[in-house]
């Protein structure tokens, strides 16, 4: 385990070293992609932060291109488990006031959420 | 313009079907699957997705599953994976949406489809069926201009987690005719095999299209637009109408078309881009670590395939050839399975198929018709029905007070016999009293008697009905013509 | 202020001689909760009356002699991502700022059944993200060894608690280490049961094929004692084991003789962890030796993609898992927003901290078009593969021995700038998440006077190997009942 040579690489802030690292994993524009798919804003500073961040990140993660995989299952349970499966019988739910309760905005029974804009239809 | 007029390119129409089934519960949760009610008066942490909530697999959605994949011929597979398709919208509260993706439920199927182009000529073609694979349904989103003032949406999710079947159909469609005659096929399937009301109006049936045209003869597909969410069968066959004639023009004039999805606008006519390839959502599928791979027992599946009912086509075809009942008949006995079952038990009843066929098709249906029911809410019993034609056959009553009764009894049941006491309607048999009215007719009527007479044989119609009415209507038809006809040509 | 609290096992003989009461013991844990507060920061919010009018009942039920079990009166605390009905749970996030849960986690059920009397919520890193608790949105606690340095995380909180002697027990969650890591940093026993035993229902889920909720105590007997309660089937959880639970509390005999421990050559590198910690190690492996276990050298071949095969699957699941956090049915949502859109952006925005949004925007990439399968579908194969590691080293040993953590607890701010270095801490804990299997860290020496922690790992289900390994090594030690120094 080579714990401390790679803790002592360190990490590099904005792209000033870029020159130093041969390739980058992931550019600014991916993020700002990413950020918009995962609905979160991200300030001008933040953006940068979080691109180089997430570049050395990536970048560390190439090590698994190594590892022969051909013909490997991907785990998607770590324990096999036979499929539960639960009986058809409606139950009650919540009352109605407890289910809106903690709901930032409601009217009556039914939560109240800003006007939806076009494009945004599913 | 129609369709034709485009006699250069061929139509290529592939649909994906989304479909509530009846199940009591959620397809993760056990709240009550129900419609109508107020907002989130059916919801749980589990599908207000509150931290911390999991989701536990609905069995009876599974068998339900299971039973339509194998009545469209698929192949079930004893392993498939729930996905999550993620994705931000507030009807979808997790955000994501439990599906299946790589891993469906079932694959490779077909349906038999058959009807008639507008311009007259039919059709009858086997539909591909690519996948079924279960999911649950999101919440309902109502934007409400009114909500405190100002504009927003209000959001209820009592229909969000009820269980959905994805059908989507191989590209094998060639018209609007075609895909109405498809859906048609598909709604009568699954009300056959009980999964699903199939509703397109309540929204239990729901349809996306996917239209394209190339020219004719060439092997490759045209670029595709997806026309979402049609709920009528009309606007299904509209919408597709539609769009094959934008597409046609922008191909007339050169252009190319651009892959993107379309709402339909009923009250226009028109479809309208919703979105584009471009702006397209990258929905991250990936198993669902929350659940297990589905894994189904050959015996689970044998089972199921083994309690199918017996299938509208194969139904069908009984009728006709077991029954003796003409296509037509037969056709229409079979389209939905409580009417042809209804059929049936009459018949077994001791009831020749044929009279069983008539009076359901012709008087039952009316009636039906009349109270805006349907044949499982009726209180005519099979039995009942028998009973009644089996009075009638027997000369107890006549056609025409079989006919009065039938509304009665679909609307309140009740024994026939019973009610043909107590209103009196037993037919009038004494010939005594026929032979008196017979005579009493003759004589009021001496030129028409003539007639007969002479020869005008219809002549005995106009008599008949004198004698029925003097006897109330009461006597037997038959038993009226043989004393008139006897006493005139004496 | 009240001096520490004794293990459950002292405890429970002090209720059941009516030496004390569950009253008088939650008070003490309550007043030393108040007092410590400042300095170690370990809570999120008390409940101290419904905590005392539990404790009546409890005393209530001892004195009918209806004890329901070795809880009955025990002051515990839980960490804050466990959600109990008409309380908050925070998770250590703005974005739940006001929740309140309608519902109770089954564990929490669980707890109430056996009579547990629940005094607070612990602090964690901000859902559960981070191996130090300065990932809190209310700052970090702090070790009771040196207050200058952090209790590990994510449940930093929760160990501390147990650590400092406020309370015996206090529950945590564990997805890559965040258990067994605070457990070593503070000097405690921390348990990771095998994936699947203890229900996650209601447990706020980060990354849920690696998340599980286990224990902090002071003694692996007390362990034993708090997972016979925890652990069960749940038909709330579809990940749920449905094998059942033995009574742990029952199987430690004290004796490992013909024990074989594992000792992988991976795990074992001198370059890779601390010497001293190294050391100390080592000594504890010797003295299993005289217990009569055996050793022998193993090998988990893909030990070095553990860390970036965890980062990939933990973030890409936790990107999908934190999708719900969106301002429209519960939390916070930002304020004024023009349109949905805006809604989204900023709530999400203003909720989430840096670390929160780091792993979100990482698994999103991750699953994103045209790197699945370079990443995410590629760390799931890799994960098989130490799973084999695993399942084949297990073929010849019962337990595998291994340091905890690579070094003793850092201080607080060194590590918080590099997100990577951060992550890479994590690298002996890790892998047993991945494989689901159990893994129990317990108190094994000092070094630079800081507690160093010894990890047990064992084959899935057997937590009763672990906790007799464990059990018998503290029979003739007591690194256990070492005790930070009373704060002024």
């Amino acid at each position: 385990m080579r714990l401390r040579h790679v803790a002592a690489r360190g990490y590099r802030v904005g792209g000033a070293l870029a020159s130093l690292s041969i390739m980058s994993r992931i550019t600014r524009e991916e993020v700002e992609r990413v950020a918009t798919l995962a609905r979160l804003s991200l300030s001008g500073d933040e953006a940068s932060r979080m691109t180089s961040q997430l570049d050395a990140i990536l970048d560390y993660v190439e090590l698994l291109r190594a590892v022969d995989t051909t013909g490997v299952e991907p785990t998607s349970h770590a324990v096999p488990v036979r499929t539960p499966l639960r009986e058809d019988r409606a139950v009650p739910g919540l009352p109605p006031e407890l289910a809106v309760a903690n709901a930032p905005e409601r009217e009556d029974s039914a939560f109240v959420v800003p006007p939806v804009l076009e494009g945004e239809e599913h | 313009m129609s369709v034709d007029a485009h006699s250069s390119y061929e139509v290529v129409i592939g649909l994906e079907v989304h479909t509530q089934l009846r199940t009591e519960s959620k397809l993760f949760c056990g709240c009550r699957v129900r419609y109508g009610d107020d907002p989130n008066h059916h919801a749980c942490p589990v599908c207000l997705a509150l931290p911390g909530a999991l989701p536990v697999l609905n069995a009876r959605a599974v068998e339900f599953g299971v039973r339509t994949a194998l009545a469209m011929n698929c192949t079930v597979h004893p392993r498939s994976v729930f996905a999550r398709k993620n994705y931000f919208y507030p009807d979808l509260p997790k955000g994501y949406q439990i599906s299946q993706y790589e891993e469906p439920l079932a694959t490779k199927g077909w349906i038999e489809i058959d009807g008639e182009e507008p311009g007259g000529r039919s059709f009858a073609k086997r539909i591909g069926i690519t996948r079924i694979h279960m999911e649950e349904d999101a919440g309902k989103s109502i934007h409400d201009a009114a909500a405190n003032g100002r504009n927003g949406s209000q959001v209820d999710l009592n229909r969000a987690g009820v269980p959905l079947l994805e059908i989507v159909s191989e590209p094998d469609l060639r018209s609007p005719a075609e895909a109405g005659a498809y859906l048609r096929t598909l709604r009568q399937l699954l009300r056959y095999v009980d999964v699903s009301d199939g509703d397109m109006e309540k929204g239990h049936f729901r349809c996306d299209a996917n239209v394209s045209l190339r020219k004719k003869g060439a092997q490759e597909l045209g670029i595709r637009n997806e026309i979402k969410n049609l709920n009528s069968f009309r606007f299904v066959e509209d919408a597709i109408r539609t769009e094959i004639e934008r597409q046609a023009r922008v191909l007339d004039d050169g252009g190319r078309i651009i892959q993107a999805t379309r709402l339909y606008d009923s009250a226009t006519g028109k479809t309208r881009v919703m979105r584009t390839k471009e702006n397209a959502d990258d929905y991250r599928y990936f198993p669902d670590p929350d659940l297990v791979p589905l894994a189904l027992e050959a015996a689970v599946v044998e089972r199921a395939r083994l309690t199918l009912p017996e299938l509208p086509e194969r139904r069908r075809i009984r009728f006709e050839s077991e029954h003796g009942l003409s296509a037509y008949d037969a056709r229409l006995l079979s389209v939905s399975r409580s009417l042809a079952d209804f059929f049936e038990a009459v018949v077994a009843a001791r009831v020749p198929a044929k009279t069983a066929a008539n009076w359901i098709l012709r008087d039952v249906l009316q009636a039906l018709k009349e109270r805006e029911q349907e044949i499982e809410e009726t209180k005519l019993t099979p039995e009942a029905l028998a009973a009644l034609l089996r009075l009638l056959e027997e000369g107890r009553i006549t056609a025409k007070s079989a006919r009065e009764l039938l509304p009665e009894l679909v609307e309140h049941g009740g024994d026939p016999a019973e009610l043909v006491s107590v209103r009196g309607l037993e037919a009038v048999s004494d010939s005594a009293q026929i032979e008196r009215a017979a005579d009493e007719v003759i004589a009021a009527h001496p030129e028409n008697a003539q007639r007969f007479r002479a020869g005008e044989e219809k002549i005995l119609n106009f008599l008949m009905g004198q004698v029925m009415k003097k006897t109330g209507g009461k006597a037997s038809p038959a038993v009226v013509r043989d004393i008139l006809a006897r006493k005139l040509k004496a | 202020m009240a001096g520490p609290l004794g293990t459950i096992s002292e405890l429970r003989a002090q209720l059941d001689g009516r030496k004390v009461s569950s009253r008088e013991l939650t008070d003490a844990a309550l007043a030393r909760a108040e007092a410590l507060e400042p300095a170690l920061r370990a809570f999120v919010g008390l409940r101290p009356e419904r905590a005392r009018a539990e404790a009546a009942e409890a005393d209530a039920r001892v004195a009918r002699g209806e004890r329901r079990s070795a809880l009955e009166g025990i002051p515990v605390a839980i960490k804050d991502n466990m959600v109990q009905a008409g309380e908050p749970t925070t998770c250590a996030s703005r974005i739940l700022a006001g929740f309140v849960s309608p519902y109770d986690a089954t564990v929490l059920t669980k707890l109430r059944r056996a009579g547990a009397v629940i005094i607070g919520r612990t602090n964690l890193d901000e859902f559960a993200m981070g191996s130090s608790t300065e990932n809190s949105a209310y700052g970090p606690s702090r070790n009771p060894w040196d207050l200058a340095r952090t209790p590990g995380g994510s449940s930093g909180g929760s160990a501390a608690a147990v650590a400092a002697g406020v309370v015996p027990l206090a529950l945590g969650s564990d997805t890559g280490g965040s258990i067994r890591q605070p457990a070593a940093c503070t000097g405690i026993a921390g348990m990771k049961p095998t994936y699947g035993r203890v229900s996650r229902y209601g447990l706020v889920a980060f990354a849920s094929s690696l998340d599980q909720i286990g224990t902090f105590t002071r003694s692996a007997a007390d362990s034993a004692t708090a997972l016979e309660v925890l652990c069960g089937h749940d038909p709330h959880d579809s990940t749920s084991l449905p094998e059942p639970v033995p009574q742990y509390s029952q199987r430690l005999s004290g004796e490992i003789s013909g024990l074989v421990i594992g000792l992988p050559r991976e795990y074992l590198v001198e370059e890779g962890v601390d010497p001293a910690v190294l050391q100390c190690v080592r000594e504890a492996v010797a003295e299993l030796e005289r217990c009569g276990a055996k050793t022998r050298e193993v090998s988990l071949p893909h030990t070095k993609y553990a860390i970036a095969t965890y980062y990939l699957i933990a973030t890409a699941e936790a990107s999908s898992n934190l999708a719900r956090y969106d301002g429209v049915r519960y939390g916070h949502r930002a304020a004024n927003a023009k349109d949905l859109g805006d809604m989204y952006r900023r709530t999400r925005s203003e909720g989430f901290g840096a670390e929160v949004k780091r792993r979100i925007l990482l698994g999103t990439y991750v699953l994103s078009a045209g790197y699945y399968d370079a990443y995410y579908r590629k760390a799931q194969q890799v994960r098989t593969l130490l799973r084999h590691d695993f399942d084949q080293a297990f073929a010849g040993c019962d337990v595998i021995a291994t340091p905890t953590a690579p070094e003793v607890a850092f201080r607080l701010g060194e590590k918080a700038s590099d997100p990577l270095r951060m992550y890479l801490s994590d690298v002996y804990t890790v892998s047993a998440n991945l494989a689901g299997i159990p893994g129990l860290s317990i108190p094994c020496g000092f070094a630079h006077g800081l507690p160093v922690g010894l990890q047990l790992l064992g084959k899935p289900l057997d937590e009763v190997t672990l906790l007799r390994t464990a059990d018998s090594y503290q029979r003739r030690t007591d690194w256990h009942t070492r005790r930070p120094p009373e704060p002024a």
